[in-house]
């Protein structure tokens, strides 16, 4: 398990975020993370990133709580939620990569982008690419670092076909090729089914964990979790 | 010789000086640009203002009370925005208004009395006014003596009339003495906000030079050291967090940097004009510099062109050197808009690599 997380729950001024949240990765997994708007998905990954840390229940990176030591943080790769990103920010590509990156080997730099097919662009402004383009880079900075979990937070926000495509099928060879364990919320179920091994279903609480075909073949719990999706969807209106 | 003036000694310090701000500042000055803090610096150097004040009034050497006073009001604003979520341009507001206004209050209670004529930067600024101490006691001593003599000559009638007209002289010339003393407190109190509002270029002595240049030796080393996480805490907070950068350090790092490069800038362009030194050489820069390499070498170069220009031309035609030098940076500013705009350079966002 290098992912291991107990009974973890989150209160924003008396407002449960999460429940009691238990669940486990192990290395190789593709971990699709679905639920409705307002779920928690983005809460959990803040915790599980250490940039939320009023939390009740353990997280455990490594077999080690993250709590104790930030060190886990070196493991892993983060693909934001659509990055805001300024246009004029007169930095390229390869800088970005370059100033997150732990050592300073520009040959893993390119080896990061040619495995996003961004290489041929790397001394472009990041500003001067489209979203998808910025999103692949964003993949790319993640891989500088060698991590062996990927965390995306929604990463296909606002992508189009086209790159949002492109960016499945980097997903798909890192986790087979590299052997990069993903942690991917979404909320694409198509794409999860497509992508994923492992399901977990989340509305405050996790009321699917397991494995991704047994979650979409259960019609009972599709017909769930389109109710919640609908319920949600219609609080947040 | 027409720059025959740039052997005078105030000169070759104001120059040196002024390269060593030019650097650090428009470094220090992209970050905060590309964090949408441009206006930092400003309020930086109004609390140094504060600061400068309030040094004069507790009788410590202003420019180090600014220093303390301009990093700690950043620190401990920048801590309050935290915890209160507090917008950056309502905290560079608050910084700005409330540096001014201690500065302001202090300086208009603050009397030139002995101990602080006793520290060497007034002394050097005030040589006028111990001048007119000194020549308002030597005709009162005059006076005396001549008074004296008239003692002497006490027998003469005349005289006696005359030393009765010489005492009213004498009270009237008192008078009028301490009536130049206040006068000249008047000046001393504006020349001092002045210097400290337009800038004092010229006023810096040795000892200053050489401050500044080890200012900018640290400022420029711990960049060198911080530049990765600093760029990258200035592009993603967030993500540089994840990375396991600790963002709140290398912010309170810059933080200081910049209280350090605003109050040292105030000496060369003023309290008003030290956002320009921190804003312009960067906004130009940004208009071309198609990496960030290229950018800060960019931004350093005309930051440093605007200086040295400055001085070389206000000096001989006697006109305010922080003026110029702004004037020379917002003239560049300017061309390059032009350039942008014409497309015969090509800038920055219209890069000829394709996809």
């Amino acid at each position: 398990m290098i992912v291991d997380i107990e009974k973890l729950s989150v209160d924003y001024s008396g407002i449960k975020a999460l429940d009691e949240i238990s669940f486990g990765i192990t290395e190789g997994d593709f971990l699709g993370i679905i639920g409705p708007n307002g779920a928690g998905k983005s809460t959990l990954f803040r915790c599980m990133l250490g940039l939320h840390t009023g939390y009740d229940g353990t997280i455990k990176f490594f077999d080690k709580n993250i709590h104790e030591s930030k060190k886990y943080l070196s493991h892993i790769g983060y693909v934001p939620q659509k990055p805001v990103i300024d246009k004029n920010f007169p930095a390229t590509i390869r800088e970005i990569l370059a100033m997150s990156q732990h050592s300073n080997d520009p040959k893993k730099i390119d080896d990061a982008l040619q495995k996003v097919w961004m290489h041929e662009l790397a001394d472009r402004r990041i500003g001067d690419l489209s979203v998808g383009q910025q999103q692949r880079v964003f993949i790319a900075k993640a891989l500088v670092n060698s991590p062996k979990i990927l965390v995306l937070d929604e990463p296909v926000t606002g992508i189009d076909m086209y790159n949002q495509d492109l960016f499945f099928q980097i997903l798909g060879d890192l986790n087979k090729k590299e052997k990069i364990s993903i942690i991917w919320s979404s909320h694409d179920l198509d794409a999860v089914e497509r992508l994923a091994n492992k399901v977990a279903c989340l509305n405050k609480t996790l009321f699917f964990h397991g494995i991704s075909e047994d979650f979409f073949s259960d019609e009972e719990m599709m017909k769930k979790y389109s109710e919640t999706s609908m319920q949600m969807h219609m609080h947040h209106h | 010789m027409v720059f025959e003036f740039l052997s005078d000694q105030s000169v070759q310090y104001a120059l040196i000086s002024g390269i060593a701000i030019a650097l650090f500042c428009s470094t220090v000055g992209l970050f905060l640009v590309l964090r949408k803090f441009a206006l930092f610096g400003d309020a930086l150097a109004h609390t140094a203002f504060g600061g400068v004040a309030f040094g004069l009034f507790i009788g410590v050497y202003p420019l180090w009370a600014a220093y303390i006073v301009s990093i700690l009001g950043a620190l401990g604003l920048t801590k309050l925005r935290q915890r209160f979520d507090i917008s950056g341009d309502a905290a560079v507001a608050i910084l700005l208004t409330s540096g001014i206004a201690v500065g302001i209050i202090l300086f208009s209670i603050i009397d030139v009395d002995d101990h602080q004529l006793d520290d060497e930067h007034d002394i050097k600024q005030l040589n006028g006014i111990e001048n007119i101490e000194e020549s308002h006691g030597e005709e009162s001593h005059g006076e005396e003596s001549h008074g004296e003599e008239s003692h002497g000559e006490e027998s003469h009638g005349e005289e006696s009339h005359g030393e009765e007209s010489h005492g009213e002289e004498s009270h009237g010339e008192e008078s009028h003495g301490e009536h130049d003393m206040d006068d000249f407190r008047d000046m001393k109190h504006a020349h001092d906000m002045e210097e400290f509002l337009f800038g004092s270029i010229l006023q810096i002595t040795q000892e200053n030079v050489i401050t500044i240049l080890i200012l900018c030796v640290i400022i420029l080393i711990i960049l060198r050291i911080i530049y990765k996480k600093l760029l990258y805490a200035t592009f993603s907070e967030e993500q540089a967090k994840v990375s396991g950068i600790p963002v709140e350090k290398i912010n309170y790092l810059l933080i200081g940097m910049s209280g350090v490069a605003a109050v040292t800038s105030m000496q060369l362009v003023g309290v008003l004009l030290v956002s320009a030194l921190f804003v312009i050489p960067n906004v130009s820069a940004m208009l071309y510099g198609r990496s960030f390499k290229q950018t800060i070498t960019l931004s350093t170069s005309f930051s440093l062109f605007s200086v040295v220009m400055g001085i070389i031309i206000a000096i001989p035609f006697e006109i305010e050197p922080s003026g110029c030098i702004v004037l020379f940076a917002i003239a560049i500013l300017i061309a390059s808009l032009i350039i942008k705009s014409t497309g015969i350079v090509k800038t920055a966002g219209f890069s000829s690599k394709t996809v």
